[in-house]
């Protein structure tokens, strides 16, 4: 018997980043752009895809995968009461999404009518950061009331947003939350960040958020279909 | 948090690369994990002791090589460690900087018995 070092060097997460890969194929072909949408518990996920829908439709079809560890369908019905295409996944206990999940979501939706896909990820900020699901881009919602010091402690889901949704910002007159001390902790890990600033329930800021969506959903079509 | 679904991932390759080589028993399975990457060692080894168990990585030792975080000043391209919290660049002052080092999240090498 012979004892026999075996080198591989084979990134963890390969597995999970090659169905995302396909995914994101997939969503390619059929020209629609999409988003991760991810945030801590009850920081607007829903309430943000309710806003974007009601601000996009009927121009723009909307579908929407709404995640939850639990086996509730209660984000999934806000949506389809909307009029919009909505699955509902439930991980299980899982605290994440991953590409396995979205592959076979995407199953379940109506791509050739599709424009704009939203994936609601479960409310966490660690373990989305992990799991690229092969959407198009990154979105987090920070919301006032988490508190300004979140950047400095949720590291690795700042790193790879494209867009800084901060929600709830009515509440700022009665929290103490310095938006300095917020955005200079923001700038070290995502130097020059877009980030948009809204209330969902007063609609300020919203449609600074839409207009940035429109664009990419145009971006998106003009390459596909 | 994710740890599961993590250790389950490097069952599966260092399965795979222990029958390419016609192992009869895989006895180190060495990872290498950024201090960034949010990991933790211990986890991984709660669940590996249950998820290998039966399987040619039974009982096989994993060793977690960590490496610490560093950063780049996009500014003045100064290089430096990210220690207990994230720092703007101790050289110049300059809060536009680059990880370059911490993320790391891959499965080294294995050793086997054939």
């Amino acid at each position: 018997m012979t004892v026999q070092r075996i080198p591989i060097i084979e990134k963890i997460m390969d597995a999970n980043d090659q169905i995302a890969a396909n995914n994101q194929k997939k969503l390619d072909d059929a020209g629609i752009f999409a988003i991760n949408l991810m945030a801590s518990p009850g920081a607007g996920k829903t309430s943000l895809i309710l806003q974007t829908i009601r601000a996009l439709a009927p121009d723009l079809k909307i579908g929407v995968i709404e995640g939850d560890t639990a086996p509730v369908t209660i984000d999934a019905d806000k949506v389809l009461a909307e009029g919009m295409p909505a699955v509902q996944i439930n991980t299980g206990g899982e605290c994440h999404l991953d590409a396995m999940m979205i592959s076979n979501a995407l199953d379940q939706l109506p791509l050739d009518s599709i424009d704009l896909l939203i994936v609601e990820n479960v409310g966490n900020l660690i373990c989305p950061a992990a799991f690229k699901l092969g959407t198009h881009t990154n979105v987090l919602i920070a919301s006032v009331p988490e508190g300004d010091d979140k950047p400095y402690k949720y590291t690795n889901i700042y790193r790879g947003l494209e867009v800084l949704v901060v929600n709830k910002i009515d509440l700022l007159p009665y929290i103490p939350f310095n938006m300095d001390y917020f955005r200079q902790g923001v700038e070290l890990l995502n130097p020059g960040l877009v980030t948009f600033p809204i209330s969902c329930s007063s609609g300020e800021g919203v449609t600074a958020w839409i207009t940035w969506l429109q664009g990419r959903v145009k971006q998106q079509k003009s390459r596909g279909k | 948090m994710h740890e599961l679904s993590v250790t389950e991932s490097i069952l599966t390759i260092a399965k795979r690369h222990a029958e390419e080589n016609n192992a009869l028993r895989v006895t180190d399975i060495h990872i290498v994990i950024g201090d960034l990457s949010s990991i933790i060692d211990d986890s991984v080894q709660f669940y590996w002791d249950i998820i290998s168990d039966k399987s040619i990585c039974a009982g096989a030792k994993l060793h977690f090589q960590r490496v610490p975080a560093q950063a780049k000043c996009l500014d003045c391209e100064n290089q430096y460690s990210l220690q207990e919290r994230l720092s703007p660049c101790p050289t110049c002052g300059s809060a536009r900087i680059k990880i370059i080092k911490g993320e790391e999240f891959y499965l080294d090498s294995i050793e086997i018995e054939r």
